[in-house]
């Protein structure tokens, strides 16, 4: 700080900064793009390690062998299904109760903001049935959770028969501390939101739902299964959650022990994990999953039933049967087997789950990155955009004092107050501006639906994503409307004070995502950052505006769609892309309202006003 | 439970000696009973009640306030063995003789419910209470689950409950009895039978409804001597129906709603399902210090309608000194559920304060919920020295109804908690940070930098300073 201090020396840093200003940010940026891709390399990615003394040594025998009761169970739940037509709420309870189980049902409805296009529905309504396993002896003070969401488009007809084998297993057991819940939601995520909503007696969605006669303490942890076969061939995992939170990677590593105690093939995003660790390619398969982890963490969305545990403080994963074309596979009774290991060694758990990382990027199940490690990709990247701010200031600062220095007065001394001020109150209406855009385009989609059906031959969803790109674009017309209102004094400044605003601003924001969700703060810093840096309103205007749209968060999340089928080695064509990111958009929308996702309000109210605002500095007249 | 066992301990080797070394003979030395009660879904309830009395010298204190209740509760307590191995030291018998030889311990924890109780009290032995004896009554409630334990069938035997049968009763014991509910089912024998086949059955009105015992009395020869054993058995001729089992007339259920670590909700649902009867009850709250409750925030609300309490009392809490303490009487209309909430706000501790497992979370006690419930059947006035010990459990006020008390769940709630793994790392960052940038940035934005150029002064200075350092003076 002395540094700082000395004016002379003040001034000599300044010059530096001045400088080597592009050379310092382009290196920033380098350095930031090459980290995130270092983070799959060994130095960085370190062996996942169980922390939680609970659950360390491994001392449970698995006995679970209702293979053929559970194929069975799933058997008769897809005859009724079939026959119903909806979940078979009767038959559920039925069975659970001759199981043992205390069995409750609660039935909850939904209206959408919009007919949701994909499932075709509206009005959302349907049951959950549950039923509670009372732990012997105990009080009923904490609980853990397994669950089957039931969906018209996910039959999960086998984990339900499975939910209930393990269900009658672990009824004959005198071992459990804790009470189990087993849950089969319908409507999917729907139903599951409504039973956390209603089991927690909040109200966070607007759900309709009718009160739990029955409840178990606090949930300690719960684990969501899918499975639509007999066999499979592998698990994968998901852990993405609500807003890209993530479970306690203790969770991830219990069901690691499981799958190599039981010499189950699991998988992490669908990606086997490499099995060497010292040549390029191990690391490069990582970097694979790593960024389709950093894509699914950053769309914020829940990836599976589990996401939306997380809100409440539950760690939660879901666990997926895949069935794919190998040759080896596995029947119920391993993954039942897994399960109730899982299960039993979250039943030793004395305290919730929060020994071992809460912040953490996976390269491979058995790899992760620490919130250490990884956040210097972003501080990178942020820090370009200190850097520019900090050019900037330094020009306005010496525009302010030029005339004065060449009026012959000794030394820089502050700029001049008046200069400032005029700077400051010509910013004041592009940014009203631009957030007055945001705020429209967060509202007006949803709210403007009736009038758009009324006077186009549109559907509703298509009304409020066409609304949508229409308010977006609409958007890029600030400009020459911002100028009207604005006095013509001092044009330079003018811009390089709006960008310098603008530039704190986008760097603040991306900050704290990045803090949050690492993945959505990185993406959008990746992109966002050049453009913003490189955005000036003399020089070729088209190419900056070119690049400056490309960069832009719609074309992000298009771009986003097209890297993770490549990822997924299922490459999208143009067209398709185009429905996808159409479709992208309604379900953000429609994930915002019906679960509180915050990416749709972010990128509306918060980082599309601050683009705008680096658009408006590159028409500045 | 564990806590009040040495304390009893305590008194019980204080004064035993004095009871027995009284001129009188004791009297009552020891009942003891076992109350077996199948249950339609398979399940079969057994309690024991062992009751010791003997004579005390000690004379009652003139002036003490017998109205001044203490209450305390240790939500987070288990019953385990070691509760019980103590306990069973408490029997005249121990565990040798009489009822007492089927108290396994590893039977009596391989069951679905389990509680053990021990009750002292002194007892007047005449009108004005000048002397009193002393009463020491130990109760142990199981569940036997027959899912668990009965491997899914319903039949039941004394062997196949507790490993052991009965061979003879407690030589000290002046009454040992076995009594079987068999209400509903010896009219005819149809849905269950008993064997050996009941001598005598006894008959009252338990929690408002008319039940049957069979009764064996162990002091009678004839029910041991038989086969040098007794060895109840139940079977279930056509087995009950699994239906969902009737609902009692009052019960409670509780809560804590809300999600994070500021803010949250205590709620009680009180449920009334007597189809026509409104009955008040008492319920008392005592909610640890470190849950600050926003009292304006009570409300109680039975059918959707606001439920305003008749009385309330609250006492607020002090910081590491007493719970809140809140008891309301309210009115439960009938055939509904009754929602009694609250809000709160999680308090942080002191560091010191946490418990070693703090994210465990912090319990909460039950709340103690009593009530007068009104009864079908008329009850008649009691003899308590005459009745059966089990009486005891099932107090009746007056022959409209009885009297139940009810504990809730107690809660675990999650307070905010410091992650205690580093906080070394923690300070020091944190010091470090503040001290080395705030100090700095401070200076930096109040102070205001002006270069001053070294001026060298006139030539008078120059002199006057040369001629200083010559003395040895520091310089102008």
């Amino acid at each position: 700080m002395g540094l700082l201090s000395d004016p002379v020396r003040r001034r000599a840093l300044a010059r530096l900064v001045l400088r080597l200003n592009a050379p310092l940010c382009v290196l920033s940026y380098v350095a930031g793009i090459a980290w995130f891709l270092a983070l799959a390399f060994p130095p960085l990615t370190q062996r996942t390690y169980m922390s939680e003394n609970a659950m360390g040594s491994t001392m449970v025998e698995e006995q679970f062998a209702g293979g053929e009761r559970a194929r069975s169970f799933a058997r008769d739940f897809a005859a009724h299904r079939r026959k119903t037509g909806a979940l078979p709420v009767a038959w559920l309870e039925r069975t659970m109760r001759s199981v043992g189980l205390e069995v409750y049902t609660q039935s909850f409805s939904r209206k959408l903001p919009f007919p949701d296009e994909t499932r075709e529905r509206y009005m959302v309504a349907g049951t959950n049935v549950y039923g509670i396993l009372r732990a012997p002896r105990a009080a009923s003070t904490e609980s853990l959770v397994l669950t089957v969401p039931c969906g018209p488009d996910s039959t999960n007809s086998q984990a339900v028969g499975l939910l209930l084998a393990l269900a009658a297993h672990f009824r004959g057991q005198i071992y459990w501390a804790k009470d189990i819940i087993f849950l089969v939601t319908e409507q999917d995520l729907l139903g599951t939101e409504a039973w956390l909503e209603a089991y927690h007696d909040t109200n966070v969605t607007g759900m309709q739902s009718s009160p739990l006669q029955g409840r178990a303490g606090a949930i300690q942890a719960a684990l969501a299964l899918e499975l639509s076969s007999d066999v499979v061939t592998s698990l994968d995992v998901a852990v993405e959650g609500l807003n890209g939170q993530l479970p306690n990677l203790d969770l991830l590593n219990l069901f690691q022990t499981f799958c190599q105690k039981g010499g189950l093939l699991c998988t992490l995003q669908g990606k086997l994990q490499p099995q060497d660790w010292t040549s390029v390619d191990g690391p490069l398969q990582g970097l694979q999953t790593l960024l389709l982890m950093t894509l699914q963490q950053a769309s914020g969305r829940p990836h599976g039933a589990h996401g939306l545990f997380l809100r409440y403080r539950v760690e939660a994963l879901t666990i997926r049967g895949i069935n794919s074309f190998r040759q080896y596979k596995y029947d119920l009774v391993a993954v039942g087997k897994a399960l109730e290991g899982m299960f039993r060694k979250l039943n030793h758990l004395l305290e919730r789950l929060h020994q071992s990382f809460f912040f953490y990027v996976l390269p491979a199940l058995s790899r992760f990155v620490s919130i250490g490690l990884y956040m210097p990709a972003a501080g990178f990247l942020l820090l370009v955009l200190g850097l520019k701010a900090l050019e900037l200031w330094m020009q306005l600062h010496e525009a302010g004092a030029g005339p004065q220095e060449a009026g012959g007065a000794s030394g820089p001394g502050p700029p001049l107050p008046p200069a400032q001020s005029v700077g400051l109150a010509s910013l004041v209406a592009p940014l009203l501006i631009s957030q007055a855009m945001g705020l429209a385009l967060y509202v007006l989609p949803v709210l403007g639906q009736h009038v758009a059906t009324q006077h186009f031959p549109v559907a509703e969803a298509e009304a409020v994503v066409l609304t949508l790109l229409a308010i977006y674009a609409a958007g890029l017309a600030l400009p020459h409307s911002a100028h009207r209102v604005m006095s013509a004094q001092a044009p330079d400044r003018g811009w390089m004070a709006l960008k310098l605003v603008a530039l704190i601003y986008l760097a603040l924001q991306l900050a704290c995502v990045a803090l949050t969700n690492f993945s959505l703060g990185f993406l959008l810093a990746a992109t966002m950052v050049p453009a913003a840096a490189l955005t000036h309103p003399c020089g070729p205007r088209p190419l900056y505006a070119a690049l400056l749209v490309l960069t832009s968060p719609a074309a992000t999340l298009l771009g986003c769609l097209f890297l993770w089928r490549e990822l997924q080695e299922a490459p999208l064509s143009l067209a398709e892309g185009w429905q996808l990111f159409l479709a992208a958009l309604a379900q953000g929308v429609l994930d915002h309202h019906t679960y509180g996702a915050l990416l749709f309000p972010l990128l509306a109210l918060g980082l599309y006003p601050c683009w705008l605002l680096f658009w408006n500095v590159l028409f500045w007249k | 439970m564990a806590a009040a066992l040495p304390l009893v301990l305590l008194v019980l080797l204080l004064l035993g000696p004095v009871g027995r070394g009284h001129a009188e003979p004791p009297r009552d030395s020891l009942r003891e009973e076992l109350v077996i009660t199948p249950l339609p879904s398979g399940d079969v309830a057994a309690t024991f009640q062992f009751r010791t009395r003997w004579d005390s010298e000690l004379q009652r204190e003139e002036g003490t306030d017998h109205n001044f209740l203490r209450y305390a509760v240790l939500p987070r307590e288990v019953v385990c063995t070691e509760n019980l191995t103590p306990w069973k030291k408490l029997l005249p018998c121990s565990s040798k003789a009489g009822l007492s030889v089927l108290l396994k311990a590893d039977r009596l924890f391989h069951t679905s419910y389990h509680s053990q109780a021990v009750h002292i009290r002194p007892v007047c032995r005449n009108a004005r209470c000048t002397s009193v004896s002393w009463e020491l009554r130990q109760t142990l409630s199981v569940v036997f689950d027959a899912f668990v334990t009965g491997q899914g069938k319903k039949d039941w035997s004394l062997f196949r409950m507790f490993s052991r049968t009965l061979t003879e009763p407690c030589p000290l014991a002046s009454e040992s009895r076995v009594y079987v509910d068999i209400t509903g089912y010896n009219q005819d024998n149809e849905t269950l039978e008993v064997t050996p086949p009941p001598t005598t059955t006894y008959q009252d009105v338990i929690l408002g409804a008319r039940k049957t015992y069979a009764v064996y009395d162990l002091l009678d020869t004839a029910v041991i001597n038989n086969s040098r054993n007794l060895n109840l058995q139940l079977k279930w001729k056509s087995p009950p129906e699994s239906e969902a089992p009737p609902v009692p007339f009052l019960h409670a259920q509780r809560y804590v709603s809300g999600y994070g670590l500021q803010n949250g909700k205590l709620n009680t649902l009180l449920y009334n399902t007597h189809p026509h009867r409104a009955f008040p009850v008492l319920l008392l709250d005592t909610v640890p210090w470190h849950l600050r409750l926003y009292v304006h925030t009570l409300t109680i609300t039975s059918k959707g309608k606001d439920n305003k309490p008749s009385y309330v009392h609250y006492q607020p809490a002090q910081d590491r000194l007493q719970p809140h303490l809140l008891e309301m009487l309210i009115q439960l209309p009938a055939n509904s559920a009754t929602k009694v909430s609250i809000q709160f706000e999680r308090a942080l501790l002191k560091w010191t304060e946490y418990t070693p497992d703090p994210n465990h979370g912090f319990y909460v006690s039950p709340s103690v919920i009593s009530a007068l419930v009104p009864s079908t059947v008329a009850a008649k006035p009691v003899d308590w020295e005459e009745s059966p010990l089990f009486k005891s459990l099932y107090p009746v006020s007056d022959s409209s109804s009885y009297f139940v008390r009810l504990y809730t769940e107690p809660l675990l709630v999650n307070l905010p908690t410091p992650d205690f793994s580093m906080p070394y790392n923690v300070i020091c960052l944190t010091c470090t940070v503040v001290a080395v940038c705030y100090g700095s940035f401070y200076n930096l934005l109040t102070r205001t930098f002006h270069i001053e150029e070294p001026s060298t002064g006139g030539l008078a200075k120059r002199l006057a300073n040369l001629i200083r350092r010559a003395r040895g003076v520091p310089p102008l």
